[in-house]
């Protein structure tokens, strides 16, 4: 059995993404080949090579790869689709953008954010928002697959040595072109992947008063993540949704202040490994989750904790 | 332009699930359902282009039981010029017509409708697959743009901004295509009462799943459905100086 994992990355770096990726992969069993499609991304090449358990890394380059557009991705994946039983991406918003693509052109049911391998063709993955983990069996020849990150332990990044095969780039789709990008920058880790996260919700009142969370989180050295509420009303970007139909989140830590706890919350970081809730209504359905609930003014108790730190 | 806006029926998002005794699937029977709300979000943007000039006729279309007419119904009543109910007796949460099925039959539709684009939701809060929109545009061979959070249209292409785990990316794709929607593109409006009665005149279609020719058997064997493992209860501490204390000794998280 061969299966082929899409890596995650930006050119640049590799996303630790691909690696819990991998690690599903490694679960399922059989000669794991990464296909790297970009544009001038030898560097992340280089890295997957090396990242333990990988055996093959293909790399495709063109212009049209640069930004991960799902029409050209996913007419490359799908050239190369027979050669594999399993075709995996991890679950953000890459994988979900292109992988129904390959699905559907090979007559595959994909398999979203699976959370365990049970054997190559039998996989739990979590429904109505987490409510629910169904275990779900395919009868479809090849498996298309994306991953929750949080359901797999990244696999180490060093002790690999796959070689590297160069393949054509394929199909340039015209129909589709890239704009432009906004970037998020932040000098915190990465939400997906810190191991401390504080998260904001509406009970913060105001981007100017998110610098109190901010604080809170430079002191720990975590990511700042929030709720839907918190980002509808503009205090931080889009892409610091924690939840259901936002990032899913598993860190040692997660302090949620001036969230109510709402499933679709829930749903994106009750799988944390410690979590605190910070809120001045005690009936709030956050403290259900809570390993520790302070319930508090959160104006006071965060510069307070920031401060004994 | 004429868009189609695919809608689906699906347990109310304020609604806390249950699992079925025997594990087979999420209890249903006198459970509040409602259209989904990304699907509303779709709806309502399909409604603002009419609005604005620039479409001319919004199609809804379900693919679920009877029900689902309400789920039309509703589309109707914030702007959905008539409805198609495809309808079957099957499950459409778990194990039942799955994501490629539903892209399947939409694709039937597209054919015979001919919209010059797609506007549906992202995904289903019900079995939160996130692909109906990627497999109809990949079956059209159509670009697609998904998680959209703004959209424009201008001379025969649409530019659509997507909410993505780095940022907000704008692309441009040539119509028709398949849009999807996000939580930021818009805030649905409630239908006025006028305007449900309205609804209630306008054209439904019904045809059965069995006329569309498309095979839904499905592909997913759902073995069981369980509650995920539940935390065990935590504890409220009085003070910041306790918290401290517990993160540090007994939680072991911070230094
Ligand atoms: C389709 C759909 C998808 C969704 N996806 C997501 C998702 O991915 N992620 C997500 O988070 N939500 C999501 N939601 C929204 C979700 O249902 C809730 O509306 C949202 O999570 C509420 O955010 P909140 O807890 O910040 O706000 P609220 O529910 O308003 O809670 C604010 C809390 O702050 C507390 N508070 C206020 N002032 C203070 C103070 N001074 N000190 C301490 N506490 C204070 C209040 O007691 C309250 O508990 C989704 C909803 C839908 C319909
Ligand atoms: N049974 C259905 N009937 C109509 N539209 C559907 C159906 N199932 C899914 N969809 C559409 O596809 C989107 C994504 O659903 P999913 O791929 O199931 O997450 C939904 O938001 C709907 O717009």
């Amino acid at each position: 059995m061969t299966l082929l994992v899409v890596a995650e990355h930006d050119n640049k770096d590799l996303k630790p993404s691909t690696l819990n990726t991998v690690a599903a992969a490694k679960a399922i069993g059989g000669d794991i080949h990464v296909l790297v499609a970009g544009h001038s991304c030898q560097a992340v090449a280089d890295a997957v090579s090396k990242v333990g358990g990988v055996s093959k890394v293909l790399k495709a380059e063109g212009a049209h790869l640069e930004h991960g557009l799902a029409e050209g991705l996913a007419s490359l994946v799908l050239e190369h689709a027979g050669d594999y039983s399993h075709i995996l991406a991890p679950g953000t918003t890459f994988g979900k953008n292109f992988m129904p693509r390959v699905a559907a052109k090979l007559d595959v049911q994909q398999i979203s954010d699976i959370l365990s391998v049970e054997s190559e063709n039998t996989f739990t993955r979590p429904v109505y928002g987490g409510q629910a983990i169904a275990k779900v069996e395919s009868s479809d020849a090849k498996k298309v697959i994306t991953v929750r990150t949080t359901g797999f332990d990244a696999v180490s990044a060093e002790g690999g040595s796959a070689e590297i095969s160069d393949i054509s780039a394929g199909d340039p789709n015209g129909k589709s072109k890239f704009v432009s990008l906004e970037e998020s920058k932040s000098d915190r880790p990465e939400l997906t992947s810190a191991k401390i996260v504080v998260s904001g919700g509406r009970g913060v009142g105001s981007g100017e008063n998110f610098a109190i969370i901010e604080k809170l989180a430079d002191k720990l050295n975590a990511a700042v993540g929030a709720s839907r509420a918190a980002v509808d009303a503009g205090y931080v970007p889009n892409d610091y949704q924690v939840g259901q139909t936002g990032k899913i989140v598993a860190p040692e830590l997660y302090i949620a202040v001036g969230i109510s706890g709402a499933i679709q919350h829930l749903a994106g970081m009750k799988d944390s490994k410690v979590i605190v809730a910070i809120n001045k209504d005690e009936e709030a359905p956050i403290f259900q989750v809570a390993d520790y609930g302070l319930v508090a003014d959160l104006f006071d108790a965060v510069p307070e904790l920031t401060e004994k730190l | 332009m004429k868009i189609l806006v695919p809608v689906k029926r699906v347990v109310d998002y304020n609604v806390k699930v249950r699992v079925k005794s025997d594990n087979s699937g999420i209890e249903l029977t006198n459970v509040k359902m409602s259209m989904n709300p990304f699907d509303e979000i779709a709806v309502e943007e399909a409604t603002r282009l009419k609005e604005a000039g620039k479409v001319e006729e919004i199609i809804a279309v379900t693919i679920g039981p009877d029900k689902a007419q309400e789920t039309l119904r509703t589309a109707m009543a914030i702007g959905a010029d008539r409805g198609i109910l495809v309808k079957t007796d099957d499950a459409i949460d778990l194990g039942g017509v799955e994501p490629l099925a539903v892209a399947k039959i939409l694709k039937g539709i597209v054919e015979k409708e001919k919209p010059d684009f797609v506007i549906m939701g992202k995904q289903s809060i019900d079995d939160d697959s996130n692909q109906t929109g990627q497999m109809l545009a990949s079956l059209l061979d159509w670009p697609q743009a998904t998680f959209a959070s703004e959209i424009a249209l201008e001379g025969g292409k649409a530019k659509v901004t997507r909410e993505i785990d780095g940022g907000l990316e704008t692309i441009s794709v040539d119509l028709p295509a398949v849009i999807t929607t996000d939580l930021r593109l818009n805030e649905p409006r409630y239908a006025s009462l006028p305007n449900i009665m309205k609804a209630k005149k306008k054209q439904l279609d019904t045809i059965e799943i069995a006329e569309t020719g498309v095979e839904s058997t499905p592909r997913l064997k759902v073995i069981e459905v369980k509650e995920p493992a539940k935390r065990s209860s935590g504890e409220i501490v009085p003070d910041v100086d306790t918290l401290i204390q517990k993160l540090k000794n007994e939680a072991k998280v911070i230094g």
